[in-house]
């Protein structure tokens, strides 16, 4: 036992897979996810959403609609009490449209009636008159400023520029490249969906799966027009988010027409509405030049990319920032010169999605390395271990990394990985699988490697904490610790992790985490692998305080020196582990030890505007994979058939959740690498259905090779990393590059289709 | 109309029931039995998996009015009052859940292959679940669960 430390051994504490809270209701089928909510006399909500990618609108009725039984309210932007427009980072997008549409799926009206097939069909009913105007489509014409404005500004939402080093610099291997990357979608398998309750007060409770309950709360106030205290969000229960739960979808329709009827509403979309109901990862251009001595060490980056935005803000300006920052990758380059522009256009919105702009320039970046190790003919994992970023090494903004930054380790580590048997001729191994395509003739196998580079927590000097209160108190002749926060758990986690918190700082077994809510202060978004981070560090900063209390106690009792106590096991003990005093007694019967606390990491700059240099960014994350795959080249079809991974979290305080987000983030990685796109034409959207729209299933998935490291950031609570988001940054490129080894072909935009490969 | 069958082994009776609706709308909407998911209402997620007469099938497929007369076992008819079924528990033990909105269709889908085959191989486990879609797990704790699930009921025997 350590002198001071609070490392307790009660069980199921932090480093420990222990188990999650909520498994058993989920198991059962007994958890309540916002889709299941229900209340006696509750009606239903239905959105009518706009036809066209860009039109004006000239005239809505609603008399049909309203006409029709069952039917409750029909409103539109004429019953938007307070102000009409919400945003994440600039209000921009209206909570009904007014005169204008500038997306297909733009929400027009609501209808609220007593069945839900009701409300869809008497939303069809309300006539609404359009008069289509051109749109914008084109993202890069856009940002050049070809194309009619679409926002007071302009058409560009945010331009960074990153200039380090000498931007003019040369050198004797030069590579060159353009690639695309297409529209994804997070596909979270719970629907938008809510219950809004109207309450005596003039105010409104709101159940809801989100990201982040504070934010939604003040813009659903802004919208109702009402002081946020009259606004009360708890969450219910999250199908996945993966960020497309940031932005609002639901949640301010949900209120409008609970406060207009007086009765409890529920909303919750089918899988099409789903689709134009949140916002999407960015789709990106993108034209890289490297330039590298003989031996292939990078001398200079040079990059221009351009994000398609979509018709409203959303998150864009930081996912350009992030783009930017990341966009020389994990590797240590002196000279960078890169310009990366977010555009608005009238395709959907486009926003968070797991890897934020760290994703698309992956792809970019990762193909150009594999170019590069061609031109100076070494191998592709060579390249990598020769340029990785380490320790002390500075990334394109001039930031020093200063912690563990193990880039050539993870690649030495996936490439000594055991490989996969040859091709076997089981058909369920062979691309095609059991539709019998092919037993093995014209199927080439491809080893490829990618890395990637995350930025964890909010960047940019944004200022980003996470509230805990936690509170210990004697039920049943126990002590029982709770911990309320807002942090939404979204599947990853976080529930368990703040019980883990307070085993390990407050020696108490029985740990009850509340529902979050917003009775608590924000705990910041559930996104940029943040939530372990930050909310770890309040649950951990406020058991602290609740523990020095029960030793300050116990001291004061015993009279000894409180340095040498700590709590284990219900009580506190000196440094032979001998128990001083118990819990329960220090806190005779009915008392309640209680600690708010308000926690930050530490604070990051802005970006210089003219050079984009700037300590922007709290901590960087790294993964690595090797993809192994057999593509039938006949017919363009692939298999994945290994898909490993290295990544570095600090410290695994779950290892059991560690692997999890390891194994679900690569399978996102796969997906944008041979199957998901949301195919836009002229603006609209061809395929918005899981028919059309494909997700890896358990047979696109190849079986895993995980390695966890755990090089502790001395910055960060326990010594963790962000796990959420690397891996599914560095599997798509390396699936690529596994798809050009196997075929000899260049292959400059995901998904790969079979067209890309068969050339037809 | 009204639909009459046999939910969890209760009679049970939905009245109201509109033409259009599916055996998912009554069971989560108008039984009280929200465990079985409404991820894409067309047939392509397995989330919805129920027993229909013994047969797993898409509630969202099926029209309420085909179950008259019939018996359905979903999600919440599995377990034994406080114990779990094995492969609920198995579920749990391999950390197969994350945001569990996959789970009661997965639960539903491996209690019905285990019965069939008591120790499918991985390829076999695979295809079986090809029609359930996981978004968060990227199977590999899925397919662990199985494993656990078939050695444990191996071990009983
Ligand atoms: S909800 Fe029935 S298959 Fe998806
Ligand atoms: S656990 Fe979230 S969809 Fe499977």
């Amino acid at each position: 036992m350590t002198a001071t430390g609070t490392r307790a051994r009660t069980r199921g504490g932090v480093g420990e897979s222990a188990a999650r809270p909520d498994g058993g209701l989920k198991v059962r089928g007994e958890f309540a996810f916002s889709s299941d909510l229900w209340m006696e006399g509750m009606l239903w909500g239905a959105t009518l959403r706009s036809p066209h990618a860009h039109a004006r609108v000239e005239a809505i009725r609603t008399e049909a609609a309203l006409a029709v039984p069952g039917v409750f309210a029909v409103l539109t932007h004429e019953d938007v009490p307070g102000v009409n427009a919400y945003g994440l980072e600039h209000r921009d997008q209206p909570v009904l449209a007014h005169d204008r549409v500038r997306y297909q799926g733009e929400p027009v009206a609501l209808v609220a009636a007593d069945h839900p097939e009701t409300a869809r069909r008497a939303a069809a009913l309300v006539e609404v008159d359009y008069a289509e105007l051109p749109p914008v489509t084109d993202a890069r014409a856009a940002v050049r400023g070809e194309c009619e404005p679409l926002h007071a500004g302009g058409n560009t939402v945010r331009h960074v520029r990153i200039r380090r080093g000498d931007p003019t610099a040369s050198a004797p291997v030069v590579v060159t490249g353009e690639y695309e990357v297409g529209m994804q979608d997070q596909a979270f398998l719970g629907p938008e969906s809510g219950l809004a309750v109207p309450a005596a007060d003039g105010g409104v409770d709101l159940y809801v799966a989100t990201q982040w309950l504070h934010v939604d709360r003040s813009q659903v106030a802004y919208a109702l027009g009402l002081d946020e205290e009259l606004v009360r969000i708890t969450l219910a229960g999250v199908g996945g988010a993966f960020g497309a739960r940031e932005d609002l979808s639901m949640q301010v329709h949900a209120c409008l027409l609970a406060l207009r009827t007086g009765r409890a509403v529920k909303m919750v979309y089918s899988r099409e509405e789903s689709f134009f109901g949140h916002v999407h990862r960015h789709p990106a251009w993108m034209r890289y030049e490297h330039g590298a001595d003989e031996t292939g060490r990078l001398v200079y980056v040079r990059a221009e990319i351009v994000l398609d935005g979509g018709a409203y803000a959303s998150s864009t300006p930081a996912v350009v920032a992030n783009a930017a920052t990341l966009g020389a990758g994990p590797y240590a380059v002196p000279n960078v010169a890169i310009d990366c522009h977010g555009a608005y256009t009238n395709n959907p919105p486009c926003g968070a999605m797991r890897g934020f702009g760290a994703v698309q320039a992956a792809f970019g970046y990762e193909s150009q390395m594999d170019r590069l190790a061609e031109a100076v003919g070494v191998d592709p994992a060579e390249i990598r271990v020769l340029n990785g970023l380490t320790q002390g090494d500075h990334v394109a903004t001039g930031q020093e990394v200063d912690s563990a930054a193990p880039v050539a380790e993870l690649v030495r580590r996936v490439r000594d990985m055991p490989l996969p048997p040859p091709t076997g001729t089981d058909l369920r191994s062979l691309p095609g699988g059991v539709a019998n395509t092919t037993h093995g003739e014209g199927v080439r196998r491809g080893v490829g490697y990618g890395v990637g580079i995350k930025n964890i927590c909010f960047s940019e000097g944004f200022d980003d904490y996470s509230t805990a209160r936690v509170t210990v108190q004697v039920v049943g002749d126990a002590p029982v610790a709770s911990v309320h926060t807002a942090a939404v758990e979204v599947g990853q986690g976080v529930v368990t992790l703040q019980e883990q918190i307070a085993r390990t700082e407050l020696g108490i077994a029985r740990v009850r985490v509340e529902t979050a809510d917003t009775r608590v202060g924000s705990a910041g978004s559930t996104s940029a692998s943040r939530q372990s981070y930050v909310t770890g560090g309040a649950v951990q900063a406020a058991c602290r305080e609740v523990a020095a209390e029960l030793v300050s106690r116990a001291s004061i009792a015993s009279g000894a020196d409180p340095a040498t106590l700590s709590l284990d096991a219900d009580h506190v003990v000196d440094l032979s582990g001998r128990r001083v005093a118990s819990v329960v007694d220090l806190l005779g019967g009915e008392e309640v030890v209680e600690r708010t606390v308000e926690w930050r990491h530490r604070p990051t700059t802005t970006l210089d505007p003219e050079t984009g240099q700037g300590s922007a960014h709290v901590q960087f994350a790294f993964a690595a994979h090797r993809a192994v795959v057999d593509v039938d080249v006949e017919l363009g079809l692939v298999k994945v058939v290994a898909l490993d991974c290295a990544q570095d979290v600090g410290r695994a305080l779950n290892p059991g959740a560690v692997l999890g987000q390891v194994h679900g983030g690569s399978a996102q990685g796969l997906g944008l690498a041979v199957m998901e796109e949301i195919q836009v034409v002229d603006g609209l959207v061809r395929n918005p259905s899981f028919t059309d729209y494909l997700i890896p299933t358990v047979l696109d998935m190849p079986p895993m090779q995980v390695d966890v490291l755990e090089l502790a950031d001395p910055h960060a609570p326990y010594g963790l990393r962000g796990v959420g988001e690397p891996p599914t940054i560095s599997s798509t490129p390396a699936i690529v590059a596994a798809i050009r080894a196997a075929t000899g072909l260049p292959l400059a935009r995901v998904p790969v289709r079979p067209e890309h490969l068969t050339g037809t | 109309m009204r639909v009459r069958c046999t939910v969890n082994g209760e009679e049970r009776v939905a009245d109201d029931v509109w033409a259009g609706e599916s055996l998912l709308y009554v069971l989560r909407e108008r039984l009280g039995l929200p465990g079985s998911k409404n991820a894409c209402e067309q047939g392509e997620c397995g989330s919805c998996t129920v027993y229909l007469d013994g047969v797993p099938v898409c509630a969202c497929l099926v029209a309420a009015g085909q179950v008259e007369g019939r018996t359905v076992v979903t999600v919440e008819g599995l377990a034994d009052g406080d114990l779990l079924h094995p492969v609920q528990q198995a579920f749990l033990d391999a950390g197969a859940v994350q945001c569990g909105f996959c789970t009661p269709g997965l639960v539903v889908a491996v209690h019905d292959l285990l019965q069939r085959h008591p120790r499918p191989s991985d390829p076999d486990v695979r295809e079986a679940l090809a029609g359930n879609l996981c978004r968060c797990t990227g199977y590999e704790k899925i397919l662990e669960a199985v494993r656990l699930a078939a050695l444990r009921a191996g071990g009983d025997r």
